[in-house]
């Protein structure tokens, strides 16, 4: 084992570092910058059972450090997934993926996870709950701990792959969704998808998104991210992804030390398409600073 | 794709509002006129993206309009002053398709990639019309470059205070082989009613990162979704859906 090595829900990685969904496509485009084997992993882009364009209009605001996204889960369905994206993704990238998936109703949760299911280098499932761009799926299953529940069973009873869900923070009590999730047979969890949000453009005086909300990410959010992420590891014995606003290595030491057991990079992919392998590659000469001999030791330390 | 640094040695002001950016750097990733370069300054979470007006000899010339913050600081940077960007990204004009004679339309902020392009145009030995439209003599700029670039140069004010009175298409030629456009929304439409030839339009939409990861800035066409940054910005006129 090396000092980044973890492992998560039984797959070893050789660092924590993954790319977050919707960042990242499905990792070819950045393949052509770097050898994105590299990464730990990579989450790819949230996949559902039919095609979807997502939200018409302006998808995009600028925040102070960060920005809000209303994409709406634009993604070409599992069977275009299956036939065109996951081969280019696979021909370029050799690691465990995490094959990240959302739904409308339950019955697409589990029709999209089943068709996945069956490819071998698929290590996880990332269930999407958390989604807040869409209207009637995604985050309305996050946001009670009834449906999160129904929402893992579900999955875990087609899929033998370990089954992590995606949690939202636009709830009063994200513990109590993260524990209905254990409850009900989650493998793992990671935390947090984006913030609910708005701008107001001064000149036009409306909303600048089109969907009027859009969802929060980046460094301005990190401090939030750590918090949940430190509730939730203190309050269940699964696995924690940890995610949210990270651009740096020190922010990767911080979500692990809060309990995270892998971190990923999502906002900062955008502005920066080469942070998750100067992150790598930055990380032990981090852990030096500050007498980290591995990474697996400090999961958690702080709670 | 590549990211870059780059080294502005001139930043001067065309008009109210429009500046000219010129920068040293690595140019190889920049292949055809029309593509766009992203900027990342100081304090700002979102890169800026700009059309590249012109790349040779090692400077890389951008033409921007203060839009906003991001623009605005800008336009206060000093020569010397060293820049994270990313380059050569989005699709460009195809030059191929320009037949002998084309025609092409530039409207404000979408006058600069019609820069490049009739550069290349004429060093294959079209006969090229550039038409640039303001809304009023005092916005005009660059239409000396254009000239002294060999083409036909005609300027459009929407009040009639400088060269042809009204917009764009009321410059066309009788008879031209095909069109190439930059400009705002409304222009585009414009273009693509008044004529019968085909051509290509460059669009401008928000974007996330500008080289094709996020989907912030996808749109409809005949030919399927296209990233505005990455299958674009410039479409062909035949495959374009209009969102309103």
């Amino acid at each position: 084992m090396g000092r980044l090595n973890v492992t998560l829900c039984g797959v070893g990685l050789d660092n924590p570092i993954i790319p977050a969904s919707g960042t990242f496509g499905f990792g070819y485009e950045f393949a052509e910058l770097y050898d994105i084997n590299v990464l730990g992993s990579l989450s790819f882009k949230g996949t559902t059972k039919e095609p979807r364009f997502g939200n018409p209009g302006t998808r995009i605001a600028e925040a102070p450090s960060g920005l809000l996204n209303a994409v709406g889960l634009q993604n070409p369905g599992v069977d275009k997934v299956l036939a065109e994206e996951l081969p280019k993704l696979k021909a370029c990238f050799k690691k465990p993926i995490m094959a990240n998936i959302s739904g409308f109703s339950v019955d697409e949760y589990t029709y999209v996870a089943e068709k996945l299911s069956a490819d071998e280098q698929i290590a996880w499932f990332e269930v999407n709950i958390s989604c807040p761009n869409v209207h009637g799926g995604g985050m309305s299953f996050g946001t009670d701990p009834k449906a999160a529940a129904e929402v893992t069973r579900a999955v875990k009873a087609v899929t033998d792959k370990p089954v992590i869900m995606k949690l939202s923070p636009n709830v009063t009590s994200i513990v109590d969704i993260a524990k209905a999730c254990e409850d009900a047979g989650a493998d793992g969890i990671s935390l947090i998808n984006t913030l609910l949000a708005e701008r107001i453009d001064l000149k036009t005086r409306r909303p600048v998104i089109k969907n009027v909300t859009g969802g929060l990410s980046g460094p301005a959010v990190f401090p939030l991210a750590v918090r949940m992420v430190s509730q939730v590891a203190k309050a269940v014995k699964v696995p924690v992804v940890g995610l949210g606003g990270v651009s740096s290595a020190e922010n990767v030491l911080e979500l692990m030390m809060a309990g995270a057991t892998a971190v990923q990079i999502g906002a900062a992919n955008l502005v920066d398409p080469y942070i998750a392998r100067d992150i790598i590659r930055a990380l032990p000469e981090t852990m030096d600073r500050y007498n980290i001999t591995t990474l697996e030791s400090i999961i958690g330390v702080a709670n | 794709m590549k990211q870059q640094l780059f080294t502005i040695e001139s930043n001067r002001k065309l008009a109210p509002g429009v500046f000219e950016m010129r920068l040293a750097g690595d140019l190889s990733e920049i292949t055809a006129p029309g593509q766009f370069v992203n900027l990342r300054l100081e304090g700002r979470y979102l890169r800026r993206p700009i059309s590249v007006c012109d790349a040779e000899n090692g400077i890389l010339t951008l033409i921007y309009k203060v839009v906003g913050a991001g623009t605005e600081q800008m336009s206060a940077m000093q020569p010397g002053t060293v820049l994270d960007i990313l380059t050569g990204l989005g699709n460009g004009y195809d030059l191929t398709l320009s037949g002998e004679h084309p025609v092409l339309l530039g409207g404000g902020a979408g006058v600069p990639p019609m820069y490049l392009l009739a550069k290349k145009l004429l060093a294959e030995g079209k006969r090229v019309t550039a038409i640039l439209g303001f809304n009023t003599a005092s916005e005009i700029f660059y239409e000396e470059e254009f000239h002294a670039l060999g083409c036909e140069t005609i300027v459009t004010t929407v009040d009639g205070s400088y060269g042809t009175k009204g917009f764009v298409t009321n410059a066309l030629p009788e008879a031209y082989s095909y069109f190439y456009t930059c400009g705002p929304e409304p222009m585009l439409k414009a273009v693509c009613r008044f004529t019968n030839t085909s051509g290509q339009l460059s669009f401008e939409k928000r974007m996330g990162c500008g080289f094709g990861a996020c989907m912030g800035c996808t749109c409809k066409t005949l030919t399927g979704n296209k990233r505005i940054c990455k299958e674009g910005p410039v479409m062909k006129k035949e495959e374009i859906v209009w969102e309103d």
